[in-house]
């Protein structure tokens, strides 16, 4: 069984990111990126299977820029073994990730597609249900366990009344919310063996695929600020402002 | 402009969430149609049916539809969506999942989220966590949206009479099975729809200790979140997580009780009216947002909250 896992270069999740002066997009400049943290735990979803023997070969993809072979290395130092980047200093919108990711499953027809269930830079939460429709699959959205029985993927879902399990038709994607696993950190060895693994390099052209933007971004500011308010004394006086001043409680 | 509003419902009956789409239809402007996806759904549709300024609710009733799995429900909305110039759901976990499916099969780029209509083709949505608002225009000739259930009021759930009409719904595409699911019960009211919300943290120290907090929620008429530390650390369940990956919520009152403030925590509650921060530390980040904050150990505070109301 062959496990394909898709990682995105994200601003790390302690940055607080803001607008640029002129308000034409956010201010990346000398900041801190790292792999987003869903798709973190979604290679350690693929290398734990591995470990149990239940797959053959983990494959990372990334679609993004050059940088982006950081992220690579970090799931191969994480135990993918190997890598391919899909080369593109464009912003790219979710259905051209997918697309791209499309043709690289075309060419490497994984039985599992792990990916996380949103990155943290756009928010979107749209690539994994992308591919699965481009891919005409089954898809498991916002996993929180995934365990592989007669051919077929058990998964349990996160969603918004509780847990949901769902039963799913190999190729499956599966996309990972926060409780599937608590990723490794990598091991200084295991960091130096990545740097050795094979990481391709391909364009969005040699995949034939095009990712023109649908979406144009007009600004970003920011929200509302809120202000801090008032410390209270004590319980009785907290229970005073919100009846008589906020006027929240009756 | 013809919308097409994507219902929220358990198919004996539509949820709330459906009415903030309407609302954010309105805001687009034009006729706006309801689809209902489901198994022995009528009374999800008649009720649908009932919301002010409906013109028209079209159901696919099939035993298929009856789980909404995303594989069986994406092509029907893309067969149907293909007639109108907007597609619509309110951002829940069932239109998170299947709606950037069926728009990748209509070849439209979706829009998360949007928490604002500027006109038409044009919507404000958060990103990086909440911490900007960008403003972005669509090309595609339709416009499908997930919409931000706290960012639109919820429309009139009465007052409409709108057409019933059924639609030839798809067969089951055979990919993926519903086996079981977990649903917590409560009588209390739903985190997203509750005007009061008292959530736990890291500091409530274990899950027998959140009884503090469900009887506070109790006496305020309050639904219970949870900030993900307390629900990764087991406390309670995930379907209680408030922030930028669970819930989002907007109550007139947001009480947050040993909860630090992480950006993650605050991407999910800070369009809240009021907030109240009881936290033992006085340096938490929760004080910055909010406007009533109170250092005190929560367990003594919680006790003397609760004989307080």
């Amino acid at each position: 069984m062959k496990i394909l896992v898709a990682v995105k270069r994200v601003v790390d999740y302690n940055v607080k990111v803001r607008p640029k002066s002129d308000g034409s997009d956010v201010d990346l400049a000398n900041v801190k990126m790292s792999i987003n943290p869903f798709c973190e735990i979604a290679v350690e979803e693929a290398v734990r299977l591995a470990e149990k023997g239940l797959a053959t070969e983990v494959v990372a993809v990334s679609v993004g820029p050059k940088q982006a072979q950081e992220q690579l290395r970090t799931a191969l130092a994480l135990g993918a073994d190997r890598a391919v980047l899909v080369e593109t200093d464009e912003s790219l919108e979710p259905l051209a990730i997918a697309k791209c990711l499309k043709a690289v499953c075309d060419a490497e027809s994984p039985d599992i597609i792990l990916m996380g269930k949103q990155a943290i830079d756009g928010d979107n939460n749209q690539t994994g249900q992308m591919l699965s429709a481009l891919l005409d699959c089954s898809q498991a959205t916002f996993a929180s366990e995934l365990t592989l029985d007669g051919g077929k993927a058990v998964v349990i879902r996160e969603v918004d009344g509780g847990l949901q399990t769902l039963e799913l038709s190999l190729p499956a994607i599966v996309t990972s919310d926060l409780r599937l696993n608590e990723p490794r950190y990598a091991s200084l060895p295991n960091i130096m063996k990545a740097k050795r693994k094979s990481l391709d390099v391909k364009t969005p052209d040699d995949l034939g695929v095009s990712i023109a933007p649908r979406v144009t971004l007009l600004g970003v500011e920011l929200p509302a600020e809120r202000q801090a308010g008032i410390k209270v004394d004590d319980v009785a006086m907290l229970v005073d402002k919100l009846k008589n001043e906020a006027k929240v409680i009756s | 402009m013809s919308i097409l509003v994507i219902a929220e419902h358990d198919n004996s009956s539509l949820k709330p969430a459906t009415l903030n789409s309407v609302t954010a239809a309105q805001a687009i402007g034009g006729d706006i149609d309801i689809l209902v996806v489901g198994s022995d759904c009528q009374g999800a549709a008649e009720q649908a049916a009932n919301v002010a300024g409906i013109s028209k609710v079209l159901v696919a009733d099939n035993a298929a539809h009856a789980h909404q799995l995303a594989e069986n429900v994406a092509p029907l909305i893309a067969e149907v969506g293909a007639a109108y110039s907007h597609v619509l759901a309110t951002a829940t976990t069932t239109a998170k999942n299947i709606l950037p499916r069926a728009a990748a099969l209509m070849d439209v780029q979706a829009i998360s989220e949007i928490s604002a209509v500027v006109s038409p083709d044009t919507f404000k949505r958060p990103i990086y966590a909440g911490n900007v608002i960008a403003t972005v225009q669509s090309s595609d000739a339709i416009k499908v949206l997930t919409v931000r259930g706290t960012a639109f009021d919820a429309a009139a759930a009465e007052g409409g009479s709108a057409t019933i009409e059924a639609v030839a719904s798809a067969q089951d595409a055979g990919k993926s099975a519903f086996k079981a699911e977990e649903v917590a019960k409560s009588d209390r009211p739903e985190l997203t729809a509750a005007k009061i919300v008292v959530s736990g943290g890291r500091g409530m120290g274990n899950g027998d200790n959140f009884s503090m907090i469900y009887s506070v929620a109790d006496k305020l008429g309050a639904g219970v979140g949870a900030s993900r530390a307390a629900v990764d650390a087991g406390f309670v369940p995930n379907d209680m997580q408030v922030g930028q990956t669970g819930k989002i919520v907007a109550p007139d009152l947001y009480v947050a009780v040993g909860i630090s403030g992480a950006i993650q925590h605050l991407a999910g509650m800070k369009d809240s009216k009021v907030i109240v921060a009881i936290n033992k530390d006085e340096e938490a980040p929760i004080f910055s947002v909010a406007d009533y904050g109170l250092v005190a150990d929560l367990f003594t505070a919680l006790p003397e909250l609760d004989g307080a109301l």
